[in-house]
C-alpha cells in the first residue's frame, strides 16, 4: 500500500434523477417512450435508463417540429432575442452543473473531474461565447458586400459517445445563434445529457421546435441526414460514417460539415521541457481514455531524448489512478461500451504481433465493466496499423526522428490530419512547424486545449469545415443578396 | 529521527562536482553551461500541472494521515528582530505540547530561530529529539562578505544548532557568476561541520522557473542537504509550482547521482488545505520517498495551528475554534 493512500471520494450521484425510461423531445415536449433499448454504466454494466428507438415516423415529426418553429416565432426573432435565449441556456447549465456532471460520467464512463472541470464548463462557454454573436453577425464577415448572410433552415446535428454534452454545445449553440432550428442525435451509448439538456431548453422556454432531440442507433442518424426536409448536416464521428453522409447527400442541396477521426502526432524535439512535454503526452492521448478525435496517439519523440522521455512517461504513468470513475482522485475512467473496448484490444494486440513492445503500468482494473489499462507501444514504425489506424483508447504509439523535416513527413504520413502537438523552446520552429503540419489544430508546448473562441477542424479524411470561433458561424448561414434595408436577422 | 549527514570538506564538494560536470576544472564557465543546458520549465504546463494536482479529495483516512505527517514536517519558526528568549522558549514549548488537549499529537520536526537565540532554544527542548535549526549566512538578504557569513555559521553550529538555514548570494546568481555561489554554499556547508545545511535560495528574487531548476541543481551539486524556497521575508515566498519545480530536480537529482536532497517551502503556507496540496505534490512528483521530515519540511509558524484546529475537528467532528489552540 502507498504512504500517502487516497481514501474514496466519490462523489454523490443523488444529486440527478435519472427517468426508468425516455421519449424523445419533439416541438417542445416530451414523447411517450416506444421500441427502448437499454444505455448502460460503462464502469460496471448496470442499466441506467431505457431510451426510444427513432424510426422514420419520428424522425419526420422532428424534422416538421423543427421546420414551423424555423417558419413561425424563432424565425422571426432578432438576433438580440436569440441571444437571451443562449445567455439562459448557458446560465442553466452552469446551475445544474454538478447534475449533468454526474450523469455525464455515469452514462459515458468518463472520471467525474473530466466532466466536473472540463465537459460541462466547456459546454456552458460555447453558449456563452455564442450568445455574444447571435446580434453581432452584421460584423463577422459571413458575407461579402451585397450579400446577407441568412441561416440555413433546418440543422441536422449527429453527435458521438466520447463528449456527449460537448458535442451538443458545439452543435447546437452556433446553430441557434445564427437562427437555425435543429434536430439532434445523440450517441446510442450515451443518450441522457442530450434529454437532460431538453429539460434546461423547456427551464429556458426556448419556443417549441428550436430545438427536438430524437435518440436511436445507426438507422436514425440515417434516417435524420436523409430526411429531404433537412438543410444543413453537422456531424462528428468516424471517418466511416462521415463518407457514407457525404455521399448519401451527394447531389442534394444540402450542406454539410463533419468532424471525422484523427491520428495526431505530439512532436517532441531534444530542446523540449522535458517535464512538461510528459505531462502534455500523458494529458494527450489519456485525457477522456484516449477516446478524443484529436488525440495525441502518436509521440514522435527525437531519437536523441528517447530514452529519458520514454522512462519520464513510464514513471508518470505509475502516478495515473485508474478506476471509478465516480471517485473525484480518478484520472481514468472505464471504456464507453464492449464494442470500443474489443477495437482497442484487437488493434493493440496487432501492434504487439507486428513488433512492437507494449508496456503497462501495474494497475487493478475492476472486474465489471469495460476497462484498458493506459498503454505504451514502443519501437512502433510508420508501417505498423497502430501508427496508422485510429485507437480511439488509452494507447500510445512511441515512435522516432531525426530531423526537424523527418518529424514533419512522419507527422503528415497519415490520412487524417485533425491536430498535432510542437514541444520546444525555440520559437521560431513552433512557426516552422504549425506552417508545414498539415492539421487544423498545432498545438504548441501544451495538449488539447479547447477554446470557444478557437476553431477547430480538420484535414483531409478528418473531415472538413470548422466549429467554433467565426469561422464556425460560417458553417451555419448560406449568403443571398441583401435585403432592401441591408439587415442581418 | 535519523539524518544522514556527511561532513564534507570544499575540497571534496568541488571535486565531486567535477565528476558530475565531467571536466577537470570547476570554472564558471562550466557551471553556466552545465546549467544552461537543462531542460527549460515551460511555466503554463508547470503551473497546469500545480493545479491538477490540486483537485485531489483528500478524506478521512488519508486526511488524518497528512495532517499528523504534515506538523511532524514543520520546522516552528520564529525570525523577527522583536525575537526574545521568552519568546523562543514559549515556542519550544509549543513544540514539545503542540496540542494539550490532545497527548497523542506529533510533535513538529525542529524550531527554527536566529543564531543568537540557538542556546536558549537547545536549552527548553533539552533531549526531545526536536531540533534546532539556525538561519545563519548575513540572513535574510546575505548582503556580507565570506568572513562574516561563515563566522555567523559557525557561531550557530557552536551553540548546538542541528541544521543550518544558509542564504545563497542572489546578486552573484543573477549575475551569472555560477562559481562564487557554488563557492559559497560548499564553504558554509564545510563550516556546518555535522549540522544539516539547508539552502534558501529566495526563489521570489529568482523570479523564473528556469532560474529556480538552476539554483536547485547549483545548490545539490555543492552539497545542500535541503533545498529550501524562501527566507520568508520576500514575496513571493513558497508558491506550489516552484516547489513542484524543485522537487522534479530532488528526484532527477537521485537518478543521476544516487544522493537524496531535501525540500523545503518556506513562508505563506497557512492552512490544512495548503499543507495537503504539498503532501500531494510531494508524493505524486518526488515519490513517496520523500514523505519523512527528514526528506520534506514547511517553514511555517501560522500553519501548526490550523493542523491542530483539523485534527480537533476530525478527532471530535466539530470545529473548535481559535480559542481552543495556544497562541505562543
Amino acid at each position: 500500500m502507498p504512504t500517502f493512500d487516497y481514501a474514496p471520494a466519490p462523489e454523490s450521484r443523488s444529486v440527478v434523477t435519472i427517468a426508468p425510461t425516455y421519449g424523445f423531445f419533439i416541438d417542445g415536449a416530451f414523447t411517450r417512450p416506444k421500441a427502448t433499448f437499454a444505455t448502460l454504466n460503462p464502469a460496471d454494466e448496470s442499466v441506467l435508463a431505457e431510451v426510444s428507438q427513432a424510426g422514420p415516423r419520428d424522425v419526420d415529426k422532428a424534422v416538421a417540429a423543427a421546420r414551423r418553429a424555423f417558419e413561425g416565432e424563432w424565425g422571426r426573432l432578432s438576433g438580440a432575442e436569440r441571444g437571451k435565449y443562449l445567455f439562459r441556456i448557458a446560465r442553466i447549465l452552469q446551475e445544474r452543473a454538478r447534475e449533468f456532471a454526474v450523469l455525464e460520467t455515469l452514462d459515458n464512463g468518463k472520471p467525474i473531474k473530466e466532466t466536473r472541470d472540463f465537459d460541462v464548463p466547456t459546454a456552458a462557454a460555447h453558449f456563452f461565447y455564442h450568445a455574444g454573436w447571435a446580434d453581432k453577425l452584421e460584423y463577422a464577415g459571413l458575407s461579402a458586400p451585397g450579400t446577407t448572410a441568412r441561416p440555413h433552415g433546418v440543422v441536422a446535428q449527429v453527435i458521438p459517445w466520447n463528449f456527449p454534452l460537448l458535442m451538443l454545445a458545439w452543435k447546437i449553440a452556433p446553430a441557434l445563434a445564427t437562427g437555425n432550428t435543429v434536430v439532434l442525435k445523440p450517441a446510442e451509448s450515451t443518450p441522457l445529457s442530450a434529454l437532460l439538456f431538453a429539460e434546461v431548453c423547456q427551464q429556458a422556454d426556448l419556443p417549441p421546435g428550436v430545438v427536438n432531440i430524437i435518440t436511436g442507433d445507426g438507422r436514425t442518424g440515417q434516417a435524420l441526414v436523409e430526411h429531404p426536409d433537412v438543410d444543413k448536416i453537422a456531424f462528428t464521428g468516424s471517418t466511416e460514417v462521415g463518407k457514407t453522409i457525404a455521399r448519401a447527400i451527394a447531389g442534394t442541396a444540402k450542406k454539410a460539415t463533419l468532424e471525422l477521426g484523427g491520428k495526431a502526432a505530439n512532436v517532441v524535439f531534444d530542446d523540449a521541457p522535458i517535464d512538461q512535454a510528459v505531462e502534455g503526452i500523458v494529458g494527450g492521448i489519456f485525457f477522456n481514455q484516449g477516446q478524443v478525435c484529436c488525440a495525441g496517439s502518436r509521440l514522435l519523440v527525437q531519437e536523441n531524448v528517447h530514452d529519458e522521455v520514454v522512462a519520464k512517461l513510464k514513471r508518470r504513468l505509475q502516478t495515473l489512478r485508474v478506476g471509478d470513475p465516480m471517485d473525484k482522485n480518478s484520472d481514468l475512467g472505464a471504456i464507453n461500451s464492449r464494442e470500443q473496448l474489443d477495437r482497442i484490444t484487437t488493434l493493440v494486440d496487432a501492434g504487439v504481433a507486428e513488433g512492437a513492445e507494449r508496456w503497462s503500468p501495474e494497475c487493478t482494473l475492476p472486474t465489471k465493466g469495460y476497462w484498458y489499462p493506459p498503454t505504451l507501444l514502443t519501437g512502433v514504425a510508420q508501417t505498423h496499423r497502430v501508427a496508422t489506424e485510429e485507437i480511439f483508447g488509452p494507447v500510445l504509439s512511441v515512435l522516432t526522428f531525426r530531423t526537424p523535416q523527418e518529424a514533419v513527413a512522419k507527422a503528415n504520413n497519415t490520412a487524417y490530419g485533425l491536430s498535432a502537438g510542437v514541444w520546444t523552446e525555440k520559437g521560431s520552429r513552433i512557426l516552422w512547424m504549425a506552417d508545414q503540419l498539415r492539421a487544423g489544430v498545432v498545438w504548441a508546448n501544451t495538449f488539447n486545449r479547447f477554446d470557444p473562441t478557437s476553431p477547430f477542424g480538420g484535414y483531409k479524411e478528418s473531415g472538413y469545415g470548422r466549429e467554433g470561433g467565426r469561422h464556425g458561424l460560417e458553417a451555419y448561414v448560406t449568403t443571398t443578396p441583401a435585403t432592401p434595408t441591408g439587415a442581418t436577422r | 529521527m535519523t539524518v544522514s549527514t556527511t561532513t564534507r570538506s570544499a575540497a571534496e564538494l568541488t571535486a565531486q562536482a567535477r565528476d558530475v560536470l565531467g571536466v577537470s576544472r570547476l570554472t564558471n564557465r562550466a557551471l553556466t553551461s552545465w546549467l544552461h543546458g537543462l531542460p527549460g520549465v515551460d511555466q503554463v504546463g508547470c503551473e497546469g500541472r500545480v493545479a491538477g494536482l490540486g483537485t485531489r479529495s483528500i478524506k478521512t483516512t488519508s486526511k488524518a494521515w497528512a495532517i499528523d505527517t504534515a506538523i511532524s514536517m514543520i520546522d516552528l519558526t520564529t525570525l523577527e528582530g522583536s525575537d526574545t528568549p521568552g519568546k523562543v522558549r514559549s515556542l519550544c514549548a509549543k513544540a514539545l505540547v503542540p496540542d494539550p488537549l490532545d497527548p497523542t499529537t506529533p510533535r513538529p520536526a525542529a524550531i527554527c530561530v536566529y543564531g543568537d537565540m540557538v542556546a536558549t532554544a537547545k536549552t527548553a527542548l533539552g533531549d526531545s529529539g526536536i531540533h534546532v535549526a539556525a538561519v545563519a549566512t548575513a540572513f535574510p538578504s546575505g548582503r556580507a562578505s565570506m568572513a562574516v557569513k561563515l563566522a555567523d555559521t559557525r557561531d550557530a553550529v557552536k551553540a548546538g544548532a542541528d541544521e543550518i538555514d544558509m542564504v545563497i548570494d542572489r546578486g552573484a546568481f543573477l549575475s551569472g557568476d555560477y562559481l562564487t555561489v557554488f563557492n559559497q554554499i560548499t564553504e558554509v556547508k564545510q563550516a556546518c561541520g555535522d549540522a544539516h545545511l539547508k539552502v534558501i535560495m529566495e526563489t521570489g528574487e529568482l523570479v523564473t522557473y528556469d532560474n529556480v531548476r538552476r539554483a536547485s541543481y547549483l545548490s545539490m551539486l555543492a552539497g545542500g542537504d535541503f533545498i529550501k524556497t524562501s527566507t520568508g521575508k520576500i514575496q513571493p515566498a513558497a508558491t506550489l509550482p516552484v516547489t513542484l519545480v524543485m522537487l522534479e530536480a530532488v528526484r532527477d537529482w537521485r537518478d543521476l547521482t544516487g544522493v537524496q536532497v531535501g525540500v523545503k517551502p518556506a513562508g505563506g503556507i497557512r492552512t490544512t488545505k495548503d499543507a495537503i496540496k504539498y503532501l500531494v505534490m510531494v508524493s505524486e512528483i518526488a515519490g513517496e520517498d520523500w514523505l519523512t521530515p527528514e526528506w520534506f519540511r514547511f517553514g511555517a509558524s501560522g500553519l501548526l495551528n490550523d493542523l491542530l484546529l483539523q485534527r480537533q475537528k476530525l478527532a471530535t467532528g466539530a470545529y473548535s475554534g481559535a480559542d481552543y489552540v495556544t497562541i505562543d
